[in-house]
């Protein structure tokens, strides 16, 4: 393995424990809900429509297609572009960042590199795991106070299942994971004004984040969802 | 040596530097003084080309890479502990086995007096104990020139010493070419061979055996 990489995988491994390990509690905790409110919402739109194991169809696309990528993303934009950018900032302001330049090292690939590697990683990481707690609170809400049997609902998921659904949430995710490490590193990088600055630069790197995964949706919708 | 040929630099559209030039011959200590916002730190920030000028040009005999930058404020990492600090140039720039990096950082702290601290973390070092980390970080490539922003303020007498006796131990034996930026008149008459006052972006010389290198006006 080349020295360059070898000295980056660690820092990239870094990342991904910080942010995605780290981020694991509170992104499952709101995938529980995310799959409890789904399958609630989905059987009031659909029952006595159509047969019961749409609900399972419904919420298992509805969370793979759409609210597992952009609702954890949302989740990892405000919990580590902001983190990103304060870190980043304050680094800026005790020169830090100066004293890697003055070293000769690249600071860019030192800082940031890790930083937006690691994040590309674990979004997509995360997601999978939101997908997974999501259906599997549906399904037992679904069975416990919907009315509809674990078979019809399992039915509804796995017969309907696109794997281009579930590749599809995953390209989106891996997008995200870019946008909000590149957020957080850029915002960061380029504090000034002090403790202020900082303060502000972590608020817009979330907001930046936020405006991008919506459009980066949109646009991915289109390349792979439009047909 | 150091040559700094008629540098300008206007912040915020207010001349900070005026036309700068002076050298700094090898194995000398050069003191910059002058009152606070003045552009100390500025012209050491453009000599270690963190700030572009915007005239003029800074050149260094062997290339701008054998350069340490000691800075106010230490800018130690704060996640890494002591040793880590000093080690992270070592191990950014050589493919070494993890325990020559250690023999060698710790050598470089021992230089400094500050061994007994490897373990500990920037927060938990004094203002003192901060400089000679950074100090012997910024030791940790062997640059043969040496630039330090404001070195001594806030320190007791005592460790103030220990950073001139540093600064003087480094010409002497190891002839480093060093560049202080400061306001402690102490300090300097305890260490610079050559003094320069910058005021209102201009170079005068106090004491110092090139005169006429800095004394040029641009015009």
């Amino acid at each position: 393995m080349p020295w360059g990489l070898r000295r980056t995988l660690p820092r990239i491994s870094d990342q991904v424990i910080r942010h995605g390990v780290g981020a694991l509690p509170v992104v499952l905790l709101c995938s529980v809900f995310i799959g409890l409110t789904t399958a609630v919402q989905t059987s009031y739109q659909l029952m006595g429509v159509v047969p019961k194991y749409f609900v399972g169809m419904g919420v298992s696309r509805m969370v793979l297609i759409e609210l597992a990528p952009v609702l954890a993303a949302f989740i990892i934009a405000g919990r580590s572009a902001s983190a990103m950018a304060a870190e980043l900032g304050a680094m800026r302001n005790s020169d830090q960042i100066d004293a890697l330049a003055v070293m000769g090292v690249n600071p860019y690939r030192f800082l940031c590199l890790p930083r937006i590697a690691g994040m590309t990683v674990c979004v997509p990481l995360l997601v999978v795991a939101v997908e997974l707690v999501a259906v599997l609170t549906a399904l037992a809400i679904s069975t416990l106070l919907l009315d509809v049997s674990s078979y019809t609902f399992m039915y509804g998921v796995t017969h309907f299942f696109m794997p281009r659904d579930f590749f599809g949430g995953l390209v989106k995710a891996g997008v995200f994971g870019l946008l909000i490490g590149t957020n957080g590193c850029f915002f960061g990088f380029n504090v000034t004004g002090g403790a202020e600055g900082t303060g502000r630069a972590a608020t817009r790197a979330v907001v930046a984040s936020a405006v991008m995964i919506l459009v980066v949706d949109f646009l991915v919708a289109l390349v792979f969802f439009a047909t | 040596m150091i040559r700094v040929k008629q540098v300008s630099k206007t912040l915020g559209g207010t001349p900070v530097l005026d036309c700068v030039s002076f050298v700094v011959p090898d194995r000398k200590v050069v003191a910059v003084l002058g009152p606070s916002g003045t552009g100390k730190t500025v012209l050491l920030r453009v000599l270690a080309a963190l700030v572009e000028p915007d005239s003029g040009e800074v050149t260094f005999d062997g290339g701008r890479e054998r350069l340490g930058f000691v800075f106010q404020t230490g800018a130690l990492f704060d996640s890494l502990s002591v040793e880590e600090n000093v080690a992270l140039p070592i191990e950014e720039h050589f493919n070494l086995r993890p325990e020559v990096v250690r023999r060698r950082s710790v050598g470089l702290l021992e230089r400094v007096g500050m061994a007994d601290a490897r373990i500990l973390y920037p927060k938990q070092l004094s203002g003192g104990m901060t400089r000679l980390v950074a100090i012997a970080r910024a030791l940790a490539l062997d640059p043969a020139y040496l630039l330090y922003d404001e070195p001594t303020t806030g320190l007791d007498p005592l460790m103030r010493d220990r950073v001139c006796d540093l600064i003087a131990t480094l010409r002497e034996r190891e002839g480093k070419t060093q560049v202080v930026v400061t306001h402690d008149l102490d300090a300097v008459r305890a260490i610079a061979d050559e003094i320069l006052m910058l005021r209102d972006g201009r170079l005068t010389a106090l004491a110092a055996a090139h005169k006429e290198d800095y004394e040029n006006p641009c015009s």
